[in-house]
């Protein structure tokens, strides 16, 4: 255990960077998934066609292209480090699969909330968001935060950017050690500290929806 | 610049040399997959049947799985198991890798689609007789399965994007080669990204169709 002590600050250190990068991808892709989720189901033709093919194109490309693209080709245009690029990457593929969950759930709310609101005077974006969205969001809770879990998980894609998270601080640490086998145990640690109780509190809260319905 | 790399950047050898980068990008996603479909099945087998003790234990050990980075677990097979004698080619590391991931992940989609199956059915088929090892076979898994299709197919998508990772341990898959194609020269980078791109768009798209036709057709 010598190895976790005289290494920790690095470790906290990339633990920081890993928390702070999930965070912040966390914010923007939710905004910007529920934006594209609104686009997919809005009455004009061509709003849906954009959305839908966003979410299409960031699904099913590797979350590593993403981000060589913004660390390669768009820091040659605007400057941002690795930390950046990863994190923009990380919340441009995350929005994609945040506006499909959010888009299942505003599918889910039943019809008649949306036909009442219009009924009782509100426009589409008011009913939308005083009346479907939160309902959509209680629905999707536990999918949102099964997709907050796979967000931590994918940061580690910043090591490869010299992003300065956790994984990289890892192999920081392994190559300068040797001992590969108990610095990948401890970076474990740190990633299961954040994504077990999240993961345990998400099927805590699927059983309970489950159990209201 | 950026259209001179376009002409220059894919030479046929370059193209062979990518081609051949995809080839073991599908290998490592096809032996993976099935090792994990095989796996993830028993393991969401175990973790649904509630036996004592057992269950718990597995499903634990699935739960930490789950919750690593992909990344880390291929490091961790790759650079930290040699230091207890398990030494593995870079391939195989991946694929041993991948399919513990991909297990995990499977075995909590098959614990989910078993446990949507309605207890009547159970019932139905111990009363008739069958054992609980048939009324899992012919009863429970052939329904349970027919749900859990289009879940398994977006895995397969994941499973397909995320060997894109094993360029961390140098395996030279299509990212991989791509790097080394652009190292070249700097006018390719665009050109061999967005090449990349599009090969591994039109693969998980196809993958994606045939999960949406699934859907429809089981729904």
């Amino acid at each position: 255990m010598n190895l976790l002590q005289d290494n920790f600050p690095t470790f906290l250190q990339g633990f920081g960077y890993t928390l702070l990068s999930s965070v912040i991808a966390l914010v923007g892709s939710m905004i910007l998934g529920t934006g594209f989720a609104i686009m997919q189901i809005v009455p004009q033709k061509w709003a849906r066609k954009i959305g839908n093919v966003y979410v299409q194109v960031f699904r099913n490309i590797p979350l590593l292209i993403i981000t060589f693209f913004f660390f390669l080709v768009v820091s040659k245009y605007i400057k941002m480090s690795g930390f950046t690029s990863g994190t923009v990457a990380l919340m441009l593929y995350t929005s994609a699969f945040i506006a499909e969950t959010v888009r299942a759930g505003i599918l889910s709310v039943d019809s008649g909330q949306m036909e009442g609101a219009r009924a009782n005077g509100l426009s589409f974006a008011q009913a939308m968001q005083h009346i479907v969205l939160p309902q959509a969001f209680r629905i999707s809770l536990p999918s949102l935060g099964n997709q907050f879990i796979n967000l931590v998980k994918n940061s580690s894609i910043l090591a490869f950017v010299g992003g300065l998270d956790l994984m990289y601080q890892g192999n920081m640490v392994a190559a300068n050690t040797f001992d590969t086998f108990s610095t990948y145990i401890i970076v474990a640690i740190f990633y299961l500290v954040i994504t077990l109780p999240l993961s345990y509190y998400m099927q805590h809260l699927e059983r309970k929806l489950k159990h209201a319905a | 610049m950026v259209t001179l790399g376009i002409f220059s950047a894919f030479t046929p050898q370059n193209v062979l040399y990518l081609l051949g980068g995809l080839g073991i990008t599908v290998g490592v996603s096809v032996i993976s997959v099935i090792l994990s479909l095989i796996f993830g099945s028993v393991v969401g087998i175990i973790q649904f049947e509630r036996l004592p003790f057992f269950s718990k234990f597995v499903g634990t050990i699935n739960n930490v799985i789950r919750n690593l980075p992909l990344l880390l677990i291929i490091f961790f097979v790759y650079f930290a198991l040699p230091k207890i004698g398990i030494h593995l080619p870079i391939f195989w590391a991946t694929v041993i890798a991948m399919s513990t991931f991909e297990s995990a992940m499977l075995a909590e989609i098959v614990r989910g689609g078993l446990e949507s199956v309605d207890i009547g059915q159970f019932e139905g088929a111990r009363a008739n007789g069958l054992s609980n090892m048939q009324t899992m076979i012919y009863i429970i898994l052939p329904q349970a399965y027919k749900r859990m299709i289009p879940p398994i197919i977006s895995q397969l998508i994941s499973l397909v994007k995320d060997t894109s990772l094993a360029l961390g341990i140098v395996l030279a898959e299509m990212t991989y080669r791509g790097q080394i194609v652009y190292a070249q020269n700097s006018t390719y980078i665009i050109p061999v990204l967005i090449a990349i791109t599009l090969v591994y768009f039109l693969l998980n798209y196809g993958l994606s169709l045939i999960a949406r036709w699934a859907d429809h057709k089981l729904a």
